[in-house]
């Protein structure tokens, strides 16, 4: 198991105090200067790898910043922290977003993001929440977050805990029958606590959702199982960051709209960047597209 | 050597019990001292028996409804949120329907979440093949970080679940509903990769689980009567495996027969015969359902058709034992 590094926590501290300080523009300033480093971060773990999903990593990288740089109430020196927040990515894949986000919160050392998808490393191609603190549950099937979600707001209920749950879906994902099993149970206790982030990207591995096994009408699809919902620019932190301080006293929905590739020009929007490893020479370019 | 007293069918002189009675009352007796208890069911607060449960402690009954995938995960869910959840469901659900959730959620994840296959084997009977849940050893025991218990009376089922509580990781327990008679006293306890010896005997072993336990008891009788001394094995724990006894039984006898309610495949047997092919070669014949779904018919029926009875499992000791003058 891999634990926190302490001057990493408290930069991370330093900096929740200033997003949370800062007027509106310094603050989306802020946090999109972090999400560029999240994304470089990401490149050079898929560029040592040789291997990573960098489509989604980079559809759900700032929603990942957003959350925990200014939602999320958790304590990456005490991982296990009862009352802490959880936060489950259910889609697995975009497991490198979710381990440089946890690294600059300080839950691991960041030199450990090298090791990335080698050999006897912590850090698998999806995560496992019995080596790297920050991991609520192993991931990687999909379909498998939400249910636990469910499980970890009814078990803030039955032990008066204010922590709230956050379950990050990736939208190809809903058409796993178990999420909506699961979205009907926390529709049918009204488990307030618990909010569905659907990084709803439009693609999936092979297409576009709509011509694979459609989603939409989407939101009425939360609707009609007892779930409040929200529709949100997901490359926006601001906005993204308004959305998540709404409290209601049903399960919500943030249907997140985002891109997948977001970031880098040549891979937005783009089917075959799903896990397409960059050239050399595709690396040098979207690292400059995401040095502001 | 030979007893005078005649032989009679178990059921004539003793009284049977469904184990799911036995779980429910140490389940709840366990939620009194443990407030971190909850139970999580798919609708099935009456085949897993917690009416009882339900009425003591309402608020820790979780029934998510017909949704096994969604039952294993909310209890993944509520073990990370510090509570200690028993799944009860029927066997062949929880674990033909969840299988990925158990094996990403519960085994690989680590959770502390307690498994209840209700009703295994051939319990259902008439109702048929898609209720039996005779596919359960074979599937779970391909999973890493899952022990699997299979008391054979209500005392093992009950001290399945105080073990189970204590063991701080996750764990599969298959609580029979085919009526067994009491084997073991109130106090009995459970250690993970042991068998426990019932009659001592060096002409052949009898390695059963679960609801066939006490059959192997009556067949090695039978045998008694025939000067045929059989080792009597009861195995609670099938995964992990008791190696020690199996290698023993392969040294020390001329042959050992398994036998449980669950495929040959790879169940109970097929890990016996994999022990003992590696350490001590011997004659091992596997009793269990060979590879085919059950015709229609009662539960005694079925046992009885597939040779999982007193007389079937003597007969199938006798086999090994005419191998082995060979």
């Amino acid at each position: 198991m891999l634990t926190s590094s302490r001057p990493q926590v408290e930069q991370w501290q330093a900096f929740r105090d200033r997003v949370r300080d800062a007027g509106r523009d310094e603050r989306a300033l802020l946090l999109a200067t972090a999400s560029d480093q999240i994304r470089r971060d990401v490149l050079t773990m898929i560029e040592r790898a040789g291997l990573g999903h960098v489509g989604g990593d980079f559809s759900v990288t700032d929603i990942l910043v957003t959350l925990y740089a200014s939602v999320l109430s958790v304590a990456p020196a005490e991982p296990d922290w009862p009352d802490r927040d959880r936060l489950i990515l259910s889609k697995g894949h975009s497991a490198a977003a979710l381990y440089a986000t946890l690294a600059s919160c300080g839950f691991f050392p960041a030199t450990e993001l090298a090791t990335f998808m080698a050999p006897l490393s912590a850090l698998s191609g999806h995560p496992d929440r019995t080596k790297v603190p920050g991991i609520e549950t192993n991931t990687g099937p999909l379909g498998h977050g939400l249910p636990i979600g469910v499980g970890t707001a009814l078990a803030a209920r039955l032990r008066n805990s204010p922590a709230r749950t956050v379950v990050i879906l990736g939208d190809g994902e809903l058409q796993e029958g178990s999420n909506w099993e699961a979205a009907m149970c926390a529709g049918h206790h009204r488990l307030g606590s618990l909010t569905a982030v659907v990084d709803r990207n439009g693609l999936q591995q092979g297409a576009r959702t709509e011509d694979t096994n459609a989603l939409e009408p989407l939101a009425d699809r939360w609707r009609s199982f007892g779930w409040s919902v929200a529709e949100v620019d997901g490359h926006d932190h601001a906005a993204l960051a308004e959305v998540f301080a709404v409290r209601s006293d049903r399960p919500t929905a943030v249907i997140a709209h985002t891109q997948k590739g977001r970031g880098v020009s040549f891979m937005t929007d783009r089917v075959e960047w799903h896990h397409k490893v960059p050239s050399r020479d595709e690396l040098a370019l979207a690292r400059a597209e995401l040095s502001r | 050597m030979i007893e005078s007293t005649p032989v009679r069918p178990a059921t004539d002189r003793r009284t049977m019990f469904d184990c799911r009675q036995a779980f429910a009352e140490q389940l709840a007796a366990l939620a009194r001292v443990d407030e971190r208890v909850v139970a999580v069911c798919n609708d099935s607060v009456g085949s897993s028996n917690l009416a009882g449960f339900r009425d003591e402690f309402p608020d820790r009954l979780v029934n998510v409804g017909i949704a096994e995938q969604n039952m294993v995960g909310v209890a993944a869910g509520l073990a990370n949120g510090g509570l200690l959840p028993f799944v009860c469901a029927a066997a062949p659900f929880l674990t033909g329907r969840a299988l990925e959730q158990i094996k990403a959620d519960i085994a690989y994840a680590d959770r502390h979440v307690v498994l209840c296959g209700m009703s295994p084997g051939v319990a259902y009977g008439q109702l048929g093949p898609t209720h039996h849940s005779i596919e359960d050893l074979s599937w779970l025991r391909a999973i890493a970080n899952l022990p699997i218990v299979v008391p054979a009376d209500p005392a093992q089922t009950r001290a399945a679940v105080r073990w189970a509580a204590s063991a701080d990781g996750p764990s599969y327990l298959r609580i029979p509903r085919s009526p067994v008679p009491d084997l073991f006293g109130p106090e009995t306890t459970l250690e993970p990769g042991r068998f426990v010896p019932l009659t001592e005997g060096d002409d052949v072993t009898l390695v059963a689980a679960g609801t066939l336990v006490w059959r192997a008891v009556e067949a090695a009788t039978l045998l008694r009567h025939e000067g045929v001394s059989a080792r009597v094995l009861a195995a609670p724990f099938v995964e992990p495996l008791d190696e020690a006894a199996v290698i023993a039984a392969a040294r020390e006898t001329r042959g050992i027969v398994s036998v449980e309610e669950a495929t040959v495949s790879g169940g109970l047997g097929a890990a016996v015969a994999g022990v003992a092919g590696r350490y001590c070669p011997t004659r091992v014949r596997v009793l269990g359902v060979p590879g085919v779904f059950a015709p229609t018919g009662d539960v005694e029926f079925l046992l009885r058709y597939f040779g999982l009875t007193a007389t079937g499992i003597a007969d199938a000791a006798r086999a090994v034992l005419a191998d082995a003058a060979r």
